[in-house]
């Protein structure tokens, strides 16, 4: 065994979403960081769809920029195609989604990785932590070699133990073209971590060159595209449409052939996978009544020759995939590059988390991303900024950035981890914030980025940025309270096409009728025409949404009543006699931080609540 | 915790007395002005000091002739604003003046909340601390019990059908909000309008014939359990004062279960008779027996009928078995004769000795079933649970009714979903107290069963 010379404050295990975030996290809080991959060609890679954002996942985006993190420059500097999405409905539910060039998205992710002050990209397959005291202290390579640091940040995605499935043939792998790791998962059962098993898949990849795209419809991006970082000014990139075509009765029948040899239903796949993201096989299954599936093919990248099917995921015989595809319209020649998969990989159930990621079993252990049971390149940073940063916190002494179900999507998506467990790749959606409302992607700097400039996540430029811009709705917003438009002044009457104002209207007043729109009023105000476009969306928006606003407010205040009453670190469950063994049970499995994070725990009563806020007044 | 105002009624139930129902919470002194007015013109209800006057609904006319105070934060219980209405304590007249404040948006307490609330505003000793969570736990214990009484009630069932039916609604628009890019068909507004509507209907006719609520009219159940010709049929008709039942010295006579009403102590019960416990090759009597067990689990009390002249016998055992997870009072009869002694497996149970010949260990008999039922607290409180416990069904409807009609007025003026679901949410959550949670899972769960969602 051999000690590498130089120790690091933190490493980052994986170069995925995940484990970039957290890389870059760590560091920027001053944490010497190594960040350790199997393969050094292979940091940031788009495993599935070449797509960044999407409902819930777009705002999981904002977030991640809001903190400081990477996602959102890198998919703003690589993009290819920009849409928001639900521009219909209201401002919380309208994300942004951008197809990626997959290859220039890794190129750049990993220049900034490998050029980034205190952090390290090294080649290393782990394959267990060294543990003194029940505390990490390092890690060791399937080549002998220990790398000691403080604290250890795992983001092994569907490696652990990754078994790819094409038809009844299936071979040890973590993703097309790279092995598995073998030995991480079994080390951390035997430290008494609950390992699990999950299922994902992903379609075939289609040469561009054979496909008939004159018989499909494009979908183009917005113009213009609006980036996803806040600091993001202008995109200039050019910009590509995707094609949308529809599976038929044939390629049903061709999919209902080849079942006998699906690993899917002939039960070979042990691994459970995600209710919303069924393969082609299953959904023809499922849904027998649809003579139609959607398909999206979305480019790869700008001069990359592979097409991504988005629809069409799959894991049967590679003969069955290629007849499908080829009975579907446009890809009637169509040339698979490499066949669609599923993979089975161990995950470690994420209800053995503290709220910041780190383990109960190992002091100083940290899990984002797929380990901890979720989908999704968004979910995966979001966590792997948290737990880079908590990790690089805990070497510092400082307590850990956790963010509220309030306060953003991160904070929901930790605190269902934590909190409920996951027996299937949990993916992120609206529906699962209960505060939706306040939860805006155009609000996510307002949200966050004070936390982060807090603990040193947000970099000057960017909290500058951000100050002046709060400055600027300040003044927005003492504009529409000052400024008046009033009953003598027919001219601004007439053009805003009020019929009688007889006593005059505040802007502010006036903003709140359905039929105006803050753009209407700015012939009004000098300084209001001068604010930027963001800015007065936000002051729009406030106006246009106050009373829904207002009583999520009212829900966020009951909230924060419980959750700012704290539970003591080691809070003794036993020595109680107010709790049934159930109750009890549970709260010593999660070992709730506050008061509201114990309500929230499945099983455990409001009576249960009732007593524990007594035993803590009591003190 | 809770800033909610929160209500329940503070005084054992009982007829002729006074009845007191008590408030707690900032809203409190402003809802007593919806429906109290004092005799005396006031400006402003002074703290502590008892005012008389009429209590009238929300339509003004009268309920009762009530005194009212109130005891304003700091200076009370629960140190927070608390309103006591002291009416003329029958039933249905505090259940309609509890219903008012329910009305005007007042929750009903949870167990042991106002000593809780007393509690945690430093109103109460830390040093109480083990008695406060004594109370919350008996209490909730105790509500508990009579929840699971009541699950098989049709009240209980039906509120479980609004939940299905707005966690259908709620599904059709989440889907609408998160999956903009998928390939399936939404309901149109209308067709939404409709099912609201629907569901709406259904909860408003249920809120309009509450009012008799199922404990008012049928009572709480007390069974009457025993071999055959203990003299259960004797004892039913001795309580009821009359001959119901058939009563002969042939075993096995009464054959299905008999039910009576009867009202102790102001306490409405429901008397069940049950066919004797044996093993029986007679199918139809078998069925009576077999009855009469399903009947247990849903008692609120069993009365456990042993002839107490003559040694336990393997029957007798029998019925002990049967009831063994069951609130039981042993009563032994046959006091009129010569007495056996008691065997011991039976001496777990509070006991009472009577005759049904005689009438000998009636009245007894009576307040020990009052008492049994109402917990054993003296209080009286778990015996006010058991009372109000349907109330809690009504206030998850009228909270669900009112954002259903949030909802109906948010879908016409074409506000997009996500507010609405803001409403369908609350509608849901209204119920959970009686239904338990809908979780974002359940939603998500019926979305991908009906839809086919996916990459």
């Amino acid at each position: 065994m051999t000690t590498y010379g130089s120790e690091y404050r933190v490493i980052v295990v994986g170069g995925g979403h995940a484990g970039c975030e957290a890389a870059l996290a760590s560091a920027r809080l001053g944490c010497k960081t190594l960040l350790l991959n199997m393969s050094l060609d292979a940091v940031a890679q788009m495993s599935c769809n070449p797509a960044i954002g999407g409902l819930a996942k777009g705002h999981l985006v904002r977030e991640i920029d809001a903190l400081g993190g990477e996602m959102g420059t890198n998919i703003d500097a690589t993009g290819i195609q920009f849409r928001i999405l639900n521009t219909r409905k209201g401002p919380a539910v309208r994300a942004s989604r951008a197809q990626a060039d997959r290859r220039l998205y890794a190129e750049r992710m990993r220049r900034v990785v490998e050029n980034y002050p205190l952090l390290d990209l090294k080649h290393g397959v782990v394959t267990r932590l060294i543990i003194k005291n029940n505390q990490v202290c390092g890690v060791e390579t399937q080549e002998g070699i220990v790398f000691l640091a403080r604290a250890v940040v795992l983001t092994t995605g569907t490696f652990m133990r990754g078994l790819m499935h094409v038809g009844l043939s299936h071979f040890s792998g973590g993703r097309a073209g790279e092995p598995a790791s073998e030995g991480l998962s079994d080390f951390l059962r035997s430290l008494g971590m609950k390992v699990g098993r999950l299922k994902t898949g992903t379609p075939a990849r289609l040469n561009r060159r054979s496909i008939d795209f004159s018989r499909l419809e494009p979908q183009y991006g917005d113009d213009p595209p609006q980036p996803f970082s806040f600091l993001t000014k202008k995109l200039d990139r050019p910009q590509v449409p995707c094609y949308i075509t529809y599976t038929n009765n044939k390629t049903h029948d061709l999919i209902r052939s080849g079942l006998d040899r699906s690993p899917l239903f002939s039960g070979v796949i042990e691994g459970v996978g995600a209710r919303y993201c069924p393969s082609i096989e299953d959904k023809v299954v499922r849904f027998p009544e649809k003579d139609h599936h959607q398909i999206f093919l979305e480019p790869e990248g700008l001069t990359c020759s592979e097409i991504y099917p988005n629809g069409v995921s799959t894991s049967l015989p590679s003969d069955i995939q290629l007849a499908f595809l080829r009975s579907i319209v446009g890809l009637e020649n169509v040339e698979v590059m490499r066949p669609g998969y599923a993979i089975e990989y161990d995950y470690i159930d994420p209800i053995q988390l503290y709220p910041s990621l780190e383990t109960k079993a190992v002091e100083g252990l940290y899990h984002a991303g797929q380990i901890n049971g979720t989908s999704g390149y968004e979910e995966a940073g979001a966590q792997g900024l948290i737990a880079g940063a908590n990790a690089a916190l805990k070497t510092k002494g400082e307590p850990p950035l956790v963010i509220g179900r309030d306060q953003g999507y991160v904070g929901v998506l930790i605190d269902d981890l934590v909190n409920r467990g996951t027996s299937e790749p949990y993916r992120m959606f609206t529906s699962r914030a209960e505060y939706r409302l306040l939860l805006r992607e155009d609000n996510a700097d307002q949200r966050l980025t004070p936390m982060g400039h807090a603990v040193g996540l947000v970099s000057e430029l960017r909290w500058r940025h951000f100050e002046e811009k709060m400055a600027n709705l300040r003044r927005g917003e003492e504009r529409l309270r000052e400024v008046r438009v009033s009953g003598a002044d027919r001219v601004s009457i007439e053009r805003l096409n009020l019929g009688e104002l007889k006593n005059g209207a505040s802007l502010l007043e006036l903003l709140r009728r359905p039929e105006l729109e803050i753009g209407d009023l700015l012939f009004l105000d000098e300084t209001l025409a001068g604010l930027d476009t963001e800015v007065l969306e936000l002051l729009e928006v406030a106006t246009k949404y106050e009373g829904y606003i207002k009583r999520q407010m009212e829900q966020v205040e009951r909230f924060r009543r419980t959750e700012g009453v704290l539970i003591p670190e080691g809070f003794n469950y036993d020595i109680v006699s107010g709790f049934s063994t159930e109750v009890q049970e549970k709260l010593k499995k999660i070992c709730p931080r506050t008061l509201g994070q114990a309500a929230r725990i499945p099983g455990v009563t409001p009576a249960a609540i009732a007593v524990l806020s007594v035993l803590l007044r009591r003190g | 915790m809770d800033s909610d105002t929160i209500i329940a009624c503070a005084t054992p139930p009982g007829e002729g007395g006074i009845g007191i129902l008590r408030l707690s919470g900032e809203n409190a002194v402003d809802w007593l002005q919806l429906f109290f007015k004092p005799v005396a013109r006031v400006a402003l209800l002074e703290s502590h000091r008892l005012y008389l006057g009429s209590f009238v609904d929300n339509a003004g006319v009268l309920i009762d002739e009530v005194m009212s105070v109130v005891m304003r934060a700091p200076r009370s219980y629960t140190r927070e604003d608390v309103v006591e209405v002291h009416c003329h304590g029958g039933m249905v007249v505090m259940r309609r003046i509890l219903d008012q404040f329910v009305d005007a948006g007042a929750r009903l307490a949870r167990p042991g909340e106002f000593t809780l609330r007393a509690f945690l505003n430093g109103r109460l000793d830390l040093s109480r601390a083990e008695a406060v969570i004594d109370l919350i736990r008996a209490r909730s214990d105790s509500a508990g019990r009579i929840a699971a009484a009541q699950l098989d009630g049709s009240v209980s069932r039906t509120i479980h059908e609004f939940q299905m039916q707005i966690a259908d609604l709620l599904a059709l628009i989440e889907a609408h909000v998160d999956f903009p890019e998928e390939d399936i068909e939404f309901a149109d507004q209308q067709q939404l309008l409709r099912d609201a509507g629907a569901v709406q209907g259904k909860i408003d006719h249920i809120l309009n014939n509450f009012d008799s609520g199922r404990i008012l009219r049928e009572g709480l159940s007390v069974l009457i359990l025993g071999r055959p010709n203990v003299g259960k049929s004797s004892l039913l008709n001795v309580l009821l004062g009359e001959a119901r039942a058939i009563v002969t010295d042939v075993p096995g006579t009464t054959r299905d279960t008999i039910e009576e009403n009867l009202v102790l102590s102001g306490v409405p019960l429901r008397l069940v008779d049950t066919a004797g416990v044996r093993d029986t090759l007679d199918p139809v009597e078998a069925e009576g027996v077999a009855r009469a067990k399903r009947k247990i689990e849903s008692a609120d009390l069993v009365l456990l009928v042993i002839d107490g002249s003559c040694p336990v016998t393997a029957e007798d055992l029998l019925a002990l078995e049967a009831c063994r997870s069951a609130k039981v009072l042993l009563v032994r009869n046959k006091a009129d004769l010569p007495e056996s002694s008691l065997d011991q497996r039976f001496s777990l149970f509070p006991v009472v000795t009577i005759s049904t010949r005689s009438g000998v260990g009636i009245e007894p008999l009576k307040k020990s079933i009052v008492r049994l039922i109402g917990g054993d607290q003296p209080s009286g409180e778990a015996m006010v649970d058991v009372i109000f416990s349907d109330r809690r069904h009504r206030e998850a409807l009228v909270r669900c009714s009112e954002s259903i009609s949030r909802f109906v007025e948010a879908l016409s003026s074409g506000l997009s979903p996500e507010f609405l679901a803001l409403d369908l949410r609350e509608a849901l959550q209204a119920l959970g107290e009686i239904t338990g949670e809908t979780t974002p899972e359940h939603i998500l769960e019926r979305i991908f069963t009906r839809f086919c969602i996916g990459k």
